[in-house]
């Protein structure tokens, strides 16, 4: 129980995907501008790391290794993710309208976020048994949606700042998510 | 912009500087931000990412009539991760310090979108040739943005650059700057002092290739004015 309760805390916090490791930037900068469509992904992109997780594990323990074919995890990945939004997507149009309402537009981004391909990767890479890998999705997923939702904050602030002509825009963004990036530090001491 | 009355060299320049795919389209963060600790590890991202860059456009360009628009993001993605696997063999076998330190980055080349968006844009409308050069220049570009961003970052915060010792930072780097927080902050000046330098507004006038795709569609202005 412990484990999954260090690997769960560290992929959300000390080890945070956006603000650590720079996965998934482009929607960190792109829909972190107002806090119902951070949310929104946030959820989306932990709901597709899970999944996305629970069947690239046993493909790559079930079917590559036995066939000696790890170099293909690459373009097997990025398949299944791709094949999972879609399916992700129609499925929600069928059953859960709403959510799906909410949601729609960042679907189909999700196969380009480099977060999603990244923990199943990092999975693999880390060893890490079935259950630790879906906990280290959660988590990872947990902390992408906690950066977005407090960035979106962040950047609420920020429009009513008077910013130099020559900062407008993505630079002050930027220097932002580094201050929010330095309070993240604050976690590194947490599991020494 | 594919107007076709470009030159080659045209082709090749306009990614250099005008249209820089990470300082002024501002596409393919990701990379940029994380492996940018050393002008080295820059360099060795920038020319992995062009080298798969050139060889999708290529093959993408090639086949954009046989392939079918509804399967187009499917097939992309299929043509970019084996050129991404493909640099990987490389880059073991012959250079495996680098192969080190890109790490998992080196993998997740298949989702930059710098890649997905030169296919998206350009390689599917435009000849084989005209996508190569572009594929060049978009790829120097971004060798040069990640080598700048790795030489601040390398200078300043370990006093180092490219195996030289800097006399007076040497002694008291500023460590921040290697670390996460360091890399939004030098990338946020740099993009302030390109916006300074072109004298411009902070990038508007991007050419759209439709919100499916798009990494920004889920913020971006156009849309919301779309809709």
């Amino acid at each position: 129980m412990k484990v999954f309760f260090v690997i769960l805390l560290s992929a959300m916090l000390t080890d945070n995907f956006v603000l650590s490791k720079f996965m998934g930037i482009c929607p960190f900068l792109g829909v972190s501008k107002k806090l119902n469509s951070a949310a929104g992904m946030g959820l989306a992109v932990t709901f597709v790391m899970i999944c996305a997780t629970m069947v690239t594990y046993p493909i790559h323990h079930g079917i590559l290794v036995p066939n000696e074919l790890e170099y293909f995890d690459t373009v097997v990945f990025i398949l299944v993710i791709a094949l999972f939004v879609q399916l992700v997507e129609t499925m929600l149009k069928k059953c859960i309208p709403s959510l799906y309402k909410s949601l729609g537009v960042y679907l189909p981004l999700i196969t380009t976020n480099c977060a999603v391909l990244g923990v199943t990767v990092l999975n693999i890479d880390n060893s890490y048994s079935f259950l630790e890998s879906i906990v280290n999705s959660l988590g990872a997923g947990l902390g992408f949606m906690l950066s977005l939702v407090i960035f979106s904050g962040v950047r609420k602030k920020m429009e009513y700042a008077d910013i130099p002509e020559t900062f407008k825009g993505v630079p002050a963004t930027l220097i932002a998510a580094s201050i929010v990036s330095v309070s993240f530090m604050g976690f590194s001491g947490l599991f020494s | 912009m594919a107007d076709g009355k470009k030159t080659l060299g045209q082709e090749i320049s306009k990614g250099i500087l005008k249209e820089n795919p990470t300082l002024v389209m501002l596409l393919g963060m990701c990379p940029t931000l994380a492996v940018t600790t050393q002008a080295m590890n820059g360099i060795g991202m920038g020319l992995a990412t062009t080298f798969v860059l050139l060889g999708s456009n290529i093959v993408i360009s090639a086949l954009r009539k046989v392939i079918p628009d509804k399967v187009r993001i499917p097939a992309f993605i299929v043509i970019i991760a084996s050129f991404v696997t493909l640099i990987g063999f490389l880059l073991e076998g012959f250079l495996p310090s680098l192969y080190e330190s890109l790490g998992i980055y080196l993998t997740l080349i298949t989702v930059n979108c710098i890649i997905f968006g030169r296919a998206e844009m350009f390689a599917s409308k435009n000849g084989v040739l005209a996508s190569a050069c572009d594929a060049i220049g978009m790829g120097i570009g971004f060798t040069l943005a990640l080598f700048i961003m790795g030489s601040v970052r390398e200078v300043i915060g370990a006093g180092q650059w490219m195996g030289m010792t800097i006399p007076v930072l040497h002694d008291s780097p500023m460590l921040l700057f290697i670390m996460p927080a360091g890399g939004f902050f030098t990338l946020g000046m740099i993009i302030a002092a390109v916006n300074k330098l072109t004298k411009k507004k902070p990038p508007q006038e991007i050419e759209c290739a439709g919100c499916e795709g798009c990494p920004m569609a889920g913020g971006c202005d156009k849309k919301e004015a779309a809709e």
